[in-house]
């Protein structure tokens, strides 16, 4: 059985678990955009001038929110999957031990679960592209590309933090996690508020982090304004940040499954 | 011959209810000590309400400036969602408390089949639960309130009541997720109380934006039915000093609330444990 054959068998191991529960997935995936949107959309959009609006390149407050709560939702997803359940299949369950008792190799069990994670995204991020269009917030056939944005988002997200939780003895760490990093980042990678309102030596710390770039990326496609210059730029970052992390991923749970 | 006068009754009724809660002190200590390697995880709670007031309250404020309250006054925009943050982190300390850990507790570890070998009753395990929730709340509360004092956004003395009213907050959602937590069959089900009723509330209780003056009547009505929203509206008339006859139902509101969430806790707990 080749590597990817292997993958195959884990992704559809998760397939299998999640087929009982997808209807109910979905639906959360529809009705969280839905709430996101009225509430941060409509709700703080309506306290903004028109004058203030500028600040978010003349669009409506909605219209450039959205876009960036799509990419969060790639974020936030993909780390929580990333905890937990990989926790749970490494100790709790012992569902690794398991596999690696087949034909499974341990890079067939990362690749897997990343092939998992790009399915459960993908799916998440085209139904979220549904609600946007719904609200009316899509410009252009090119935001399509805003699903495989969000899926690189969830796999380099995914790859980092699988790698992070094959070293945790328990699942204290992923609180932390959590707040002090998967939060700031969701507050500060420009969802809420343009970083030209950070000062200066704050918004060079954005450029470092990735959530920025998968938010650049994601509300380029949808309001229509990818830059040809910066776009590659991003999109370059988060390739390495993934090939960092399926690195990283694939020792460090070879080494916890080994101990 | 002078008789000797027995008390022809057990200790009042006061003294009954301080020596339930004195040994519900047992199930405080014993999360204390299970806490003892898990510090990080309360301590982590300190800083979501903190990151949310930076990022919303200051990054967005920086923008939105100013926001009208119902009574027509201005507020700057981080002193109308700190207020609010405090009352979210009150809500999110306690419901996590008591739906996650309680559940866990309950249907894994069967901790509460333990501690009912003991001279512990029902009545003590949901007090004791009652009380952690509220030490992790207050402690939250106090961090909020200390920030909010050092960047100004308690404008008025009647800033420090936020304290003990965020408790009653706590405390309310406290009951409510020991009452939910027990119709929770799989971990699955989380995702019902955290989807559709801890998230939406979140959003749409006035803690972002005046809900008075954006949404369409009704649903301010339906939102008023709702606890987070008389939560806000307290501990934020409280922080500005405009408070009316408003907080006094908000108050009256939550204490009910309260009340109800205890009594359907104990009974749902009684069934779930004593089968």
């Amino acid at each position: 059985m080749t590597v990817f054959t292997a993958s195959g068998r884990v992704w559809q191991r998760n397939w299998l678990v999640y087929r009982r529960l997808w209807h109910r997935s979905l639906a959360f995936g529809f009705l969280q955009p839905v709430l996101f949107l009225t509430a941060m959309g409509i709700g703080i959009g309506a306290l903004l001038t028109p004058v203030s609006l500028e600040a978010f390149g003349g669009v409506p407050y909605i219209d450039w929110l959205g876009p960036g709560l799509l990419a969060a939702m790639a974020m936030q997803t993909a780390t929580f999957e990333s905890t937990y359940p990989i926790m749970n299949k490494i100790m709790w369950g012992r569902n690794y031990e398991a596999m690696l008792s087949t034909p499974v190799g341990i890079r067939s069990i990362v690749y897997g679960e990343l092939a998992w994670t790009a399915f459960r995204i993908g799916s998440l991020a085209a139904i979220f592209l549904v609600v946007l269009t719904l609200f009316g917030i899509v410009r252009t056939p090119l935001a399509i590309l805003a699903v495989p944005f969000a899926v690189l988002i969830g796999t380099s997200f995914a790859a980092c933090l699988i790698a992070f939780t094959a070293t945790q003895k328990n699942d204290v760490g992923f609180s932390a996690i959590f707040r002090f990093v998967i939060n700031p980042l969701f507050l500060f990678s420009g969802t809420f508020f343009p970083l030209t309102n950070l000062p200066e030596p704050l918004r060079a710390v954005a450029w470092v982090t990735p959530l920025f770039h998968g938010v650049e990326l994601i509300r380029g496609s949808i309001v229509d304004q990818l830059d040809p210059v910066t776009a590659p730029i991003h999109l370059a970052y988060l390739l390495v940040m993934l090939g960092i992390g399926v690195f990283f991923a694939e020792r460090t749970l070879a080494r916890r499954m080994a101990g | 011959m002078t008789t000797l006068t027995q008390p022809v009754s057990g200790p009042g009724p006061l003294a009954a209810a301080w020596a339930l809660i004195w040994r519900s002190r047992r199930l405080v200590e014993r999360n204390i000590m299970v806490y003892r390697h898990q510090w990080i995880i309360i301590l982590s709670g300190v800083f979501e309400p903190i990151i949310y007031l930076v990022g919303i309250g200051l990054g967005l404020g920086a923008i939105i400036q100013e926001v009208p309250l119902p009574n027509g006054q201005v507020v700057a925009y981080a002193a109308f969602v700190a207020p609010a943050l405090v009352a979210t982190a009150a809500m999110n300390g306690a419901v996590f408390e008591t739906i996650f850990n309680v559940f866990f507790k309950l249907n894994y570890a069967k901790t509460y089949d333990g501690v009912l070998a003991t001279p512990m009753g029902i009545t003590e395990i949901a007090l004791g639960e009652l009380l952690w929730a509220l030490m992790r709340a207050a402690l939250y509360a106090v961090a909020m309130f200390v920030i909010m004092l050092f960047m100004g956004l308690v404008l008025s003395p009647l800033g420090i009541l936020m304290i003990p009213a965020s408790l009653l907050v706590a405390a309310a959602f406290a009951a409510a997720g020991l009452a939910g937590t027990s119709y929770l069959r799989t971990v699955n089900d989380f995702d019902v109380p955290m989807g559709l009723i801890v998230m939406p509330m979140f959003l749409f209780s006035g803690t972002f934006f005046p809900v008075e003056s954006v949404l369409p009547d009704w649903l301010v009505t339906v939102i008023q039915l709702t606890p987070l929203y008389h939560g806000i509206n307290l501990i934020r008339g409280l922080s500005t000093g405009i408070i009316g006859i408003g907080q006094v139902w908000d108050l009256l509101y939550l204490v009910v609330f309260f009340a109800i969430c205890l009594w359907i806790a104990m009974r749902q707990m009684e069934r779930k444990l004593i089968k």
